[in-house]
């Protein structure tokens, strides 16, 4: 292997990729393991993805009867995709992590009971104590580093990665390791959503060109209700809202969470909807300030009181960072269907605990923690049982610049999204504007596989960005053609029923061909109603 | 989206350069950062959070706002007293107590909306100039 003289040269047991908090658990749980770690993140590992910004509520239950009654209702909401030794490991492993979280010094609230609340962890303070944990563990932590490939050896196993560091001129960087973690998150597709402009999807092309497969990526297509001029998608505080057309009227909705579903029902059908928190009771107010700062701070700004006054709202995509799909696992450490690649949080298909539906911030951030920590397991024994082999160089699309007429990123990244973020594309799906979607976006695939219109060094992994976005649209649109009926997030104008013979995951993947298959590994459920 | 460096109140600590998951921040060569890269503001806030002296502002809009917009005034924010807020909420810097130890969620889920709204119609619609 000949590398060029100024590309900086590492090497690692295992090394982690993403920077929130499936892979700060996945470091530290390698490290524990007795692992060398280094973990490198596009952004920076504490302030980057959907948790340092939005924070999570998590789905934590401890030991007791309750654990089961829990994971019964969640496989009925579900659809019945769900995998009941997941769950179990996931809700035991997660409720382990935070009683230790708590050890450290996090600071949970302490209950009117005198008993600690630890079921919600505010974003900034959670992942700027989880940066520390991993620093102060040896983790080796790589900021401003976007991995732009991972490398393979000549058995196809991986072994390591390529990137830049973005803040030094895009100087190349080439890092061995005995096992990688993708823990780089879902995709929104740029669509702005609070704190995910992070995740484009990188570890999903990343991952496939090596071979990996995907699941369940007809369910990326969560939308989130923020102000119609901001990108705060905190939609939990608007169970207490009334919903208004332009002239203050009310629009027909339910009271509590289902007027978010009615109100997108409108917003979809091309109305104007304001929301105002008129159903709080008084005395909860300052309580939901507390819970939720972050939902009233781009308000207070715009100098609305949403106590009193209506303001205008918007659906904005979430994709699979609060949809369900990703990477396929093949067992219970998180491995990949490539040796030597585990995954996990959002890069991960979280169907395996909440099926067809939004994990939301609970169920996802829950198994950010609970992946983490199995994969960076998995991935420090993986690495202990082998021996490096030497990378062979492959091709991959967009990483060689193309011609100064091929097609430029923003060029790209807007044709992409014009099939994923309008409702009528993602929320609201039909075979026909599928089908559309699936020719154009085939065409944009053949258009970019000659490489983009070529970008300054330091912007280099906006190119794979751009190409991560056409690869994740084409699986999504293929997963949502294969299945034909609605379930979950998955909701088809042209099929609005479900249908038994859909009761099983959608695999999914391929570059130049998109494949799908049924997932011939059956969802395991605790309770028959869930299959009624 | 970033509107405002307040050059009187940044000490160059270049930690907004290092925190920003977006990376939109370059050092200055006066050591003030710059706004190099405003179209990649993700609009997160994270950079008030870590902001040690509140001198940055990062305006609640997605785009950036319109020549003559206050959200893009140093002294209309400061008047309003909108620089470090986020950083307040979170609990940091000397002597605050951490945001995260008022988080009563428990209480919230155990509230119901009312089944109805408890003030008039039609309501009064947000169209100030800070509103956006």
């Amino acid at each position: 292997m000949t590398v060029p003289a100024d590309v900086d040269v590492l090497s690692t047991d295992v090394l982690v990729i993403g920077g929130g908090p499936a892979a700060t658990w996945a470091a530290i749980s390698a490290v524990e393991s007795g692992s060398r770690v280094t973990l490198v993140d596009k952004g920076y590992c504490g302030t980057s993805g959907a948790t340092a910004a939005g924070g999570n509520n998590l789905w934590l239950i401890g030991p007791g009867p309750r654990r089961e009654e829990s994971m019964r209702e969640r496989e009925v909401a579900a659809g019945g995709l769900t995998d009941a030794e997941w769950m179990g490991r996931v809700l035991n492993t997660s409720w382990d992590r935070i009683e230790q979280l708590a050890r450290w010094g996090y600071p949970f609230p302490v209950g009117a009971d005198g008993r600690p609340m630890r079921s919600s962890l505010q974003g900034p303070e959670y992942m700027r104590r989880m940066r520390r944990k991993a620093h102060r563990g040896g983790v080796h932590i790589l900021d401003h580093h976007p991995a732009l490939e991972l490398t393979t050896d000549s058995g196809g196993t991986v072994n390591g990665a390529n990137g830049i560091a973005r803040q030094d001129n895009g100087r190349p960087w080439r890092i061995t390791a005995a096992a990688v973690v993708l823990a780089s998150g879902g995709t929104a597709f740029l669509s702005g959503s609070f704190g995910t402009n992070v995740n484009t999807g990188d570890g999903l092309l990343m991952a496939a060109e090596t071979g990996a497969d995907l699941s369940g990526m007809e369910f990326c297509t969560a939308y989130a209700l923020a102000p119609e001029w901001g990108t705060h998608t905190k939609g939990r505080m608007l169970q207490w809202a009334s919903f208004y057309d332009e002239h203050g009227q009310p629009l027909a909705a339910r009271p509590g969470l289902g007027g978010r579903q009615d109100a997108k029902w409108a917003l979809t059908n091309g109305q104007r909807v304001f929301a105002r928190l008129d159903r709080a009771p008084e005395h909860i107010r300052q309580t939901m300030r507390d819970a939720q700062p972050n939902y009233f701070l781009p308000l207070d700004k715009a100098g609305i009181d949403p106590f009193v006054t209506a303001y205008p709202v918007r659906m904005v995509y979430e994709g699979s960072v609060r949809g369900t799909g990703g990477l396929r696992l093949t067992g219970p450490d998180c491995a990949t269907t490539v040796p030597g690649l585990f995954a996990a949080g959002d890069a991960a298909t979280r169907e395996l605990i909440t099926g067809a539906i939004s994990g939301g911030g609970s169920h996802n951030g829950t198994w950010a923690i609970a992946s983490g920590t199995f994969a960076g397991r998995g991935a420090a024994e993986f690495g202990k049982r082998r021996a490096v082999g030497a990378t062979t160089e492959r091709e991959r699309v967009g990483l060689r610049p193309g011609s100064r007429d091929a097609p430029t990123v923003d060029e790209v990244v807007r044709a992409a999204q014009q099939h994923v973020l309008p409702p009528l594309r993602s929320h609201l799906k039909s075979e026909a504007r599928l089908a559309e979607s699936a020719a154009a976006l085939d065409d944009l695939w053949r258009d970019v596989s000659g490489g983009l219109a070529p970008v300054a060094a330091r912007d280099a992994y906006k190119t794979r960005q751009a190409v991560a976005m056409v690869a994740a649209a084409r699986w999504m649109t293929a997963s949502s053609r294969a299945r034909t009926e609605s379930r979950g997030l998955h909701q088809r104008e042209d099929r609005p029923a479900g249908d038994d013979r859909h009761r099983h995951r959608i695999l999914v993947g391929g570059l130049g061909e998109v494949w799908t298959a049924p997932d011939p590994l059956l969802p395991q459920l605790l309770s028959a109603e869930a299959v009624a | 989206m970033i509107e405002i460096v307040s050059a009187a109140a940044c000490i160059a600590c270049d930690v907004c350069v290092k925190v920003c998951p977006t990376d939109v921040f370059d050092r200055g060569s006066d050591g003030v950062p710059v706004i190099a890269r405003q179209s990649d503001c993700q609009t997160c806030f994270m950079c008030e959070a870590y902001c040690p002296t509140d001198a940055l502002y990062v305006s609640p809009v997605s785009v950036p706002v319109e020549p003559g917009s206050p959200h893009a005034d140093e002294n209309a924010v400061a008047e309003r007293g909108l620089f470090g807020g986020y950083r307040e909420l979170v609990g940091w810097g000397r002597g605050r107590t951490a945001g995260q130890l008022l988080d009563k969620n428990a209480t919230l889920k155990a509230t119901p909306p009312l089944s109805e709204s408890y003030l008039p119609v039609p309501a009064p619609v947000a169209d100030e100039p800070w509103n956006h």
